[in-house]
């Protein structure tokens, strides 16, 4: 596969491991806060290849792990609804809620089902007139922009039986807030490719000002990765802050204006919970007033919801790089994948489930 | 949210609505993908796409950038890199 | 993430899968979930906890593909598949042929050849009879292809909505020739793993058929009769071959970490040798699928030893439906009951057993 492939060589790969042994000199903690990166680095294996110097925290990049459970519960509660379609990626189907998830909801009679693109979910809705049909937009920045089309398409149809349920999330404000923490040890952010690819980086350069640690847009194959890391430890050692750009192929300073204007016309930015961290202002996306009717939230009263999550669970000191999983008292006894307590240990590319599998192997 | 996956543009449907979609090949497999994002992409080119939504053009140039690091970092000679005492594997 | 010690394992029977995502909330489960079905732990703990536990007997505790029961100095295979897929039709095959090619290669991995086939249908009220006309001859060209045939059967019907259309079970018998013994306890360090051809077709070519999944370019189900090599190998390979399995539900990681369980012992595979066809590398790109976790119907694994690995692998390759056998890992001592892979860029990580069935992801 083109631009897939040439980024996938061993001896490529083994010399930025190389380079990256030779230009460290003392321990660096980097941060990445993207599921997709995590995902590569553990499939990889690079975790493993780096340094000892080096220590890679998993940061709260991974949508599973942090879309709020009161959101899970509210999908959950009209998911169950007769006369609802309820529509997902797959990512999200087996994030347990309080007590149940949308799989275990499907298993009971549920119409719930998997789609690809948002605007699937649409084509829906035009099919099934005399049904519900509900899309739970869950994502980073990378995938407001074709939740933003699948609604906009909707109003421009006319739909009457279509709704998202929308719970995204902006990296930079948990960015600030991992640093803003006086217990933060992260000295240098290998920021999220496809993120930014829609996004851009100037909004990461405040930062990187403040701050003052590098910041690099990296992609996703083993090659972006190994060669971000390399950039991040190299700008580390010679002092520099600020944003480099790994992927350059990609990405570019203003990213995709066109992505940011639809985005911008259909949602606006809201605080938002992060299941395991808390509330950190402005942090989210919900749809704008005049695409009231678009919006779950308003369209199904679904009642009061209690969450309940476990005390011990210490996942947002976790995700942020204060501690680590081994840190906690339930981790590996009451808390495992099999039976998660906390939103790291719910998907493998979770700080939790990660670590698992290094004490496994 | 970040699975992007590169692929190339096989064709282009007339736009609808501000809505121009058409299929993507990936390694053979084709897909329908919506370019409202990359509304200047041409037959040929290559996307990256996600959920079925073309956010980036992948420039051919900028995709050597990484192998003319290596190959810089290859001319300054296994002389200054030294070679890993132990690998990373068990 | 180098320096901290991790903690000590716990006990490998109470350990989990690093699921790509959860097992429900349910999974001190109540009711059956659909993850029971797919090939992981969660059908793993089904068959202990549930069926073993009830049925315990010599035969089925080795739980191969298919059970040998001695029977007047001659060694039987028995084996049995149902099949529930949906749709009924698919390029490539329907639930017929994937039936019958289904039971005849769990004889197959036996070592055996297929004596004869038994087949049960249950049919949902309102299946139209040309559809069930298209399964029944489907069905039989497969067994003949396979050298054998249906030589009985049974025919229940259920109320409109109480089934998928079908539900086809096949049942068959072969006999194990003197002095071939697979088995997974025959897996010895130093041993070769191979795989029959390119992976993840039938899992991709039936997923790229599912609503909103659809491709526009078409994929076949790689579903075959695998007898026929198997013959080619024993006869190549003979003793040397010590397990065979066809990788069906949950891929060529989800058995291999069976017969690395069931053998105790490790195995060690290479993902650059790993054969995989283009497109079906694409489609699991755009869907962010494992190949390893995809299901075949048409190909198999074999261990065998190092000195007839090459002869072994001659013989898959000169059969039509081995054509692009590979050798993809070694049987290893170390870490027993763990498969561990080299990546292709030389970094190593541990292959495990989901909980439930791997479903695409958009992160």
């Amino acid at each position: 596969m083109k631009f897939v492939d040439e980024y996938r060589r061993e001896e490529d790969a083994q010399a930025f491991v190389r380079a990256i042994r030779a230009k460290v000199t003392r321990p660096w903690t980097l941060m990445e806060i993207c599921g997709g990166q995590t995902h590569t680095l553990l499939r990889s294996g690079i975790d493993r290849m780096l340094p000892p110097e080096i220590t890679l925290v998993h940061g709260p990049g991974c949508p599973v792990c942090v879309t709020p459970l009161t959101q899970i519960d509210r999908a959950l509660a009209i998911a169950q609804r007769p006369n609802v379609i309820f529509t997902s990626f797959g990512d999200m189907l087996r994030v347990p809620g309080s007590t149940t998830d949308l799989l275990t909801v499907k298993a009971k009679g549920g119409d719930v089902r998997m789609v690809y693109s948002p605007l699937d979910a649409v084509t829906l809705a035009q099919q099934n007139p005399g049904k519900e049909i509900v899309f739970f937009a869950v994502g980073f920045e990378t995938t407001a922009p074709a939740n933003a089309m699948a609604v906009k398409r909707a109003k421009q149809l006319g739909l009457p039986n279509f709704s998202v349920l929308a719970s995204h999330v902006l990296v930079p404000p948990a960015m600030e807030a991992i640093l803003s923490s006086p217990l933060n040890r992260v000295q240098g952010f290998l920021l999220a490719g496809h993120v930014c690819a829609v996004m851009g980086w100037t909004e990461y350069e405040p930062l990187g000002e403040r701050f003052r640690i590098p910041m690099i847009v990296t992609g996703f194959e083993p090659l972006d990765l190994l060669q971000g890391i390399f950039m991040a430890v190299d700008a580390l050692e010679a002092g520099r802050f600020g944003v480099e750009n790994q992927y350059v192929r990609t990405v570019s300073r203003e990213g995709n204006p066109a992505a940011r204007a639809v985005v911008n016309e259909v949602f606006e930015t809201c605080d938002r919970a992060w299941r395991g961290i808390g509330v950190i202002p402005k942090s989210g996306y919900r749809l704008r007033p005049e695409y009231a009717g678009y919006d779950a939230t308003l369209k199904f009263e679904v009642g009061a919801i209690t969450t309940e999550e476990p005390k011990e669970c210490i996942a947002g000191e976790i995700m942020q790089g204060l501690k680590r999983p081994s840190a906690c008292t339930e981790f590996g006894t009451r808390c495992t994948p099999e039976h998660p307590l906390g939103a790291p240990m719910v998907s493998s590319e979770g700080a939790c489930a990660a670590y698992w599998l290094y004490a496994r192997a | 949210m970040c699975l992007g996956v590169p692929g190339k543009v096989l064709s282009i449907e007339p736009s609808v609505v501000d809505m121009p979609m058409g299929v993507v090949s990936f390694a053979g497999i084709t897909k329908e993908v919506c370019f409202a994002y990359t509304p200047d992409v041409k037959v040929g080119e290559y996307v990256l796409v996600h959920v079925g939504f073309a956010i980036s053009k992948l420039d051919e140039d900028h995709a050597l950038e990484v192998f003319r690091t290596l190959k810089e970092m290859g001319e300054l000679g296994d002389l200054e890199i030294p070679q890993p005492s132990g690998g990373g594997t068990p | 993430m180098a320096e901290a010690k991790p903690p000590s394992a716990p006990d490998v029977g109470a350990a989990l899968a690093a699921a790509s995502c959860p097992v429900p909330a349910g999974s001190g489960a109540q009711t059956i979930l659909m993850a029971h079905g797919g090939g992981g732990r969660l059908t793993q703990r089904l068959i202990e906890t549930l069926f073993l536990k009830n049925f315990d007997n010599p035969a089925l505790r080795e739980l191969h593909d298919g059970a040998i029961l001695e029977i007047g100095g001659v060694r039987l295979a028995f084996s049995t598949d149902s099949f529930v897929i949906h749709p009924l039709f698919f390029p490539g095959g329907d639930i017929g042929s994937l039936a019958v090619h289904g039971t005849v290669n769990d004889i197959a991995m036996c070592g055996a050849q297929p004596l004869a086939l038994s087949a049960g249908l249950i049919l949902e009220e309102g299946l139209a009879i040309a559809d069930l006309e298209r399964i029944v001859a489907s069905m039989q060209r497969a067994a003949s292809g396979a050298g054998t045939s249906i030589v009985t059967g049974d025919t229940k019907v259920v109320d409109r909505g109480k089934g998928d259309g079908v539900f086809v079970n096949v049942t068959g018998v072969g006999i194990v020739p003197p002095g071939v013994v697979i088995s997974p306890r025959r897996a010895a360090p130093g041993d070769v793993v191979l795989v029959s051809g390119e992976i993840a077709v039938h899992g991709i070519a039936i997923m790229s058929l599912r609503e909103g999944l659809r491709f526009e370019t078409t994929l076949e189900s790689d579903t075959a009769a695998l007898n026929g090599l198997v013959a080619d190998l024993l006869l190549a390979a003979g003793d040397s071959v010590h397990v065979l399995r066809d990788p069906t539900r949950g891929g060529v990681a989800s058995t291999l970490n069976e017969i690395a369980g069931q053998a105790r012992v490790g195995i060690r595979l290479e993902e650059a040798k790993i054969p995989v066809a283009e497109e079906v590398r694409g489609a699991c790109e755009i869907l962010g699928l494992d190949p390893l976790y995809v299901a075949n119907e048409g190909k198999l694994l074999a261990i065998v030893a190092p000195e007839a690995a090459e002869a072994a692998l001659a013989a898959l390759r000169a059969h039509p439906l081995g054509a692009k056998a590979a050798a993809i890992g070694t049987v290893v001592a170390e870490g027993p009951g763990r498969v561990t892979l080299k990546s292709r860029i030389g970094g190593v990580r541990v292959v495990d057993l989901l909980t439930g069935e791997q479903l695409p992801r958009i992160c």
